[in-house]
């Protein structure tokens, strides 16, 4: 079923589903972006449509809101601990097509990767509903048609932004009665991005072999990359944490368990206890999260983990193109395999 | 017939005496050292058709075109007028009219660094704030030199100025979205003055160690760094070069608005005219507060001024820099 609302409309919608949804959104925060006078487009809460930010490309992923970059898993004193609790509230995320397909890997690691189910992202993941937002002309450095990520059937709602009306389609009957008396009921399907003119060739996985780990196609990032771990932040599928228990500075005998994001690009990222430490070399770190991403993932669980969203392009101080990488990666084993022939 | 001219009002119209008798050169002014390509072709023009077809391109980022002879003065203002009009009147510089030339000379073109529509230290907009100045403060007669810079690194060298202008960005730290990466802390300690320590897996900041270049800002990965909306900006003042005393300009004020910056320059020019020694041909503002103490300065600078909470005010100055007098070779 399908809607027409204007944008007053729409915020009305907004401000019924806010009793019990928490709605979040990329966002503008003015004059907040990495250089002076520039805007930083994140994920937030939003009270009004004129809030979302749908006509660019966020600087950060939605992955914070189900894995916050910072959560305390629990709090103890010298005999007892007590879990974190988290919100009451349903929670609403606006979101494109790759960033829903990004989520579905988030699942895969959380929920998904062994026996055991992540409790902390579980308890926040399940409040989730999607508002897929249409993406039909995808943005600079995207590739989610190379990854089969510019399509979806998993959300709630699907719209449409105009600058003073919404189309909604509506496929969960949950929200049908925030709907009701609202708009203009009409015939809305989303479009989907067909063609990004950024195209990359994922390689087979089962042409990557042990040997080319140490290939020479590395050794220049171990120059251009810098190891500040932006791509690492602002992917969608990057998941990994670190884990620390902090004492309180009044008393240490009182503390908290705490986790926060790490990324494979930043230091620290592999240190051991005795002070081992591995991937010094930052091309190492950049095998290693393509690797990632292009080879392990989908060997376990069937489906490349990049889903395309290029935020990690978009973000490299230093030029390091994620897409030209994998497109090196299938490129450099064609070339091996002819060699050899 | 023999040259006859008006030395004081040939060089208070930018025109200069130089060591070629019968010959000028014309003083260009471009406020924030940015200018519309466009007026490259009156330069290029005056250069060839009065001038020795060479341009100097001076250390304020105005251009000097020399050889021009005293006779020309009159068509090279007509040929600058329109530079002049587009350039300083449609910025709301008050100049009667254009086709005379430029009505004063003594406070210098204000210079800036290239400043934050390009480069990625900036904490602001400097070629404006330049321009802005150049409205408030030009025409004038006295010897003024001031220039803006976008962060600490001081590119425009500030420090060498009557008044350098420097952006300071309030950085503000969510705390939330710190990744314990220790970017910020490395690089700050490495490039600038150790203000940021880890505690407990997230960063404090020492807020009295902070010079306010935003260099957290650019290295965190998270965003967990963004810089206060509101500008700030840090005065050094009195620096200078010459041939008395040479010195670095002081800190006199810092985590001050662009306001407070406008009015304490335009009090000084008050301050100037109360206690300029008007026996000398001219006098430099820093010699000017040499003789009437850094209080006396003060007091006239801040007259008026709302200071904000963040704001700092150097309570003594000691200017230092070396006297020529008596530096260890006339000893």
């Amino acid at each position: 079923m399908g809607y027409r609302l204007s944008n007053e409309k729409f915020n009305k919608l907004l401000d019924g589903l806010k009793g019990e949804y928490k709605i979040y959104a990329p966002i503008r925060f003015p004059k907040r972006g990495r250089f002076s006078d520039t805007d930083l487009i994140r994920y937030g809460e939003i009270n009004k449509v004129e809030d979302v930010v749908w006509i660019e490309k966020s600087n950060y992923s939605p992955k914070e809101i189900v894995f916050p970059i910072t959560q305390t898993l629990f709090y103890f004193t010298e005999d007892e601990f007590k879990e974190s609790m988290v919100h009451n509230k349903k929670i609403l995320i606006f979101l494109r097509p790759c960033d829903i397909n990004g989520m579905r890997r988030l699942d895969t690691i959380f929920l998904n990767n062994g026996p055991i189910k992540d409790v902390y992202y579980e308890r926040l993941r399940e409040k989730v509903k999607f508002v897929m937002m249409e993406c039909k002309d995808g943005f600079e450095n995207c590739f989610c048609v190379s990854t089969n990520s510019n399509y979806t059937q998993d959300y709630s709602i699907a719209v449409r932004f105009t600058s003073n009306e919404v189309f909604c389609e509506l496929k969960d009957e949950s929200f049908q009665q925030f709907f009701s008396n609202l708009g203009t009921e009409m015939n809305f399907k989303p479009e989907y991005i067909e063609e990004n003119s950024v195209k990359v060739q994922l390689p087979e996985v089962d042409k990557i072999t042990t040997e080319f780990f140490n290939h020479d196609m590395w050794k220049e990032y171990s120059k251009r990359c810098i190891g500040c771990g932006r791509c690492n932040m602002a992917c969608i599928t990057c998941s990994c944490f670190t884990n620390s228990d902090i004492a309180y500075e009044e008393n240490p005998n009182a503390g908290e368990r705490r986790r926060v994001w790490a990324g494979c690009h930043i230091d620290k990222f592999t240190d051991m206890a005795g002070g081992h430490s591995f991937r010094q070399d930052y091309s190492s770190r950049m095998r290693f999260k393509t690797m990632h991403k292009i080879y392990d993932y989908k060997k376990r669980f069937g489906e490349h983990m990049c889903v395309g969203c290029g935020r990690c392009d978009d973000i490299c101080p230093e030029y390091i193109s994620f897409s030209n990488c994998i497109n090196k990666v299938s490129k450099t084993l064609k070339e091996d395999e002819s060699n050899a022939q | 017939m023999s040259m006859d001219l008006n030395v004081k009002a040939i060089k208070k119209n930018a025109f200069r005496i130089t060591k070629v008798r019968g010959k000028t050169a014309l003083r260009i002014r471009v406020p924030g050292g940015l200018i519309e390509a466009k007026h490259l072709q009156a330069v290029k023009e005056i250069a060839e058709q009065y001038g020795d077809g060479t341009v100097h391109i001076t250390i304020r980022q105005g251009f000097e075109i020399p050889g021009i002879p005293f006779e020309k003065m009159d068509e090279v203002n007509q040929k600058i007028a329109q530079m002049i009009k587009e350039v300083e009147i449609d910025n709301g510089v008050d100049i009667d009219n254009a086709k005379k030339g430029y009505p004063a000379s003594g406070t210098r073109n204000i210079s800036a660094c290239i400043g934050n529509e390009v480069c990625p230290f900036a904490n602001y907009n400097t070629a404006k704030l330049a321009q802005r100045i150049e409205r408030e403060v030009f025409p004038n007669d006295y010897h003024v030199k001031i220039a803006v810079t976008g962060c600490p690194n001081d590119c425009i060298k500030a420090h060498m100025q009557d008044f350098g202008i420097i952006g300071m960005a309030d950085t503000q730290y969510e705390r939330d979205r710190c990744v314990s990466c220790e970017a910020c802390v490395k690089n700050c300690s490495l490039r600038v003055t150790g203000a940021l320590i880890m505690h407990n897996g997230k960063v404090r900041k020492d807020e009295r160690r902070c010079v306010g270049c935003g260099e957290c800002v650019l290295t965190c990965p998270t965003a967990a760094w963004s810089r206060n909306p509101e500008k700030f900006y840090k005065l050094v003042i009195m620096g200078r070069t010459g041939k008395k005393n040479p010195r670095l300009a002081q800190p006199f004020l810092e985590w001050v608005d662009e306001e407070t910056i406008i009015k304490v320059i335009k009090n000084t020019y008050e301050y100037i005219d109360k206690y300029i020694d008007r026996s000398l041909p001219k006098e430099h503002v820093g010699y000017i507060v040499d003789r009437t103490g850094y209080q006396v300065f003060k007091e006239y600078a801040l007259k008026g001024v709302v200071l904000g909470p963040k704001a700092r005010v150097a309570e003594h100055i000691n200017f230092g820099g070396y006297l020529y007098e008596r530096d260890g070779f006339m000893k």
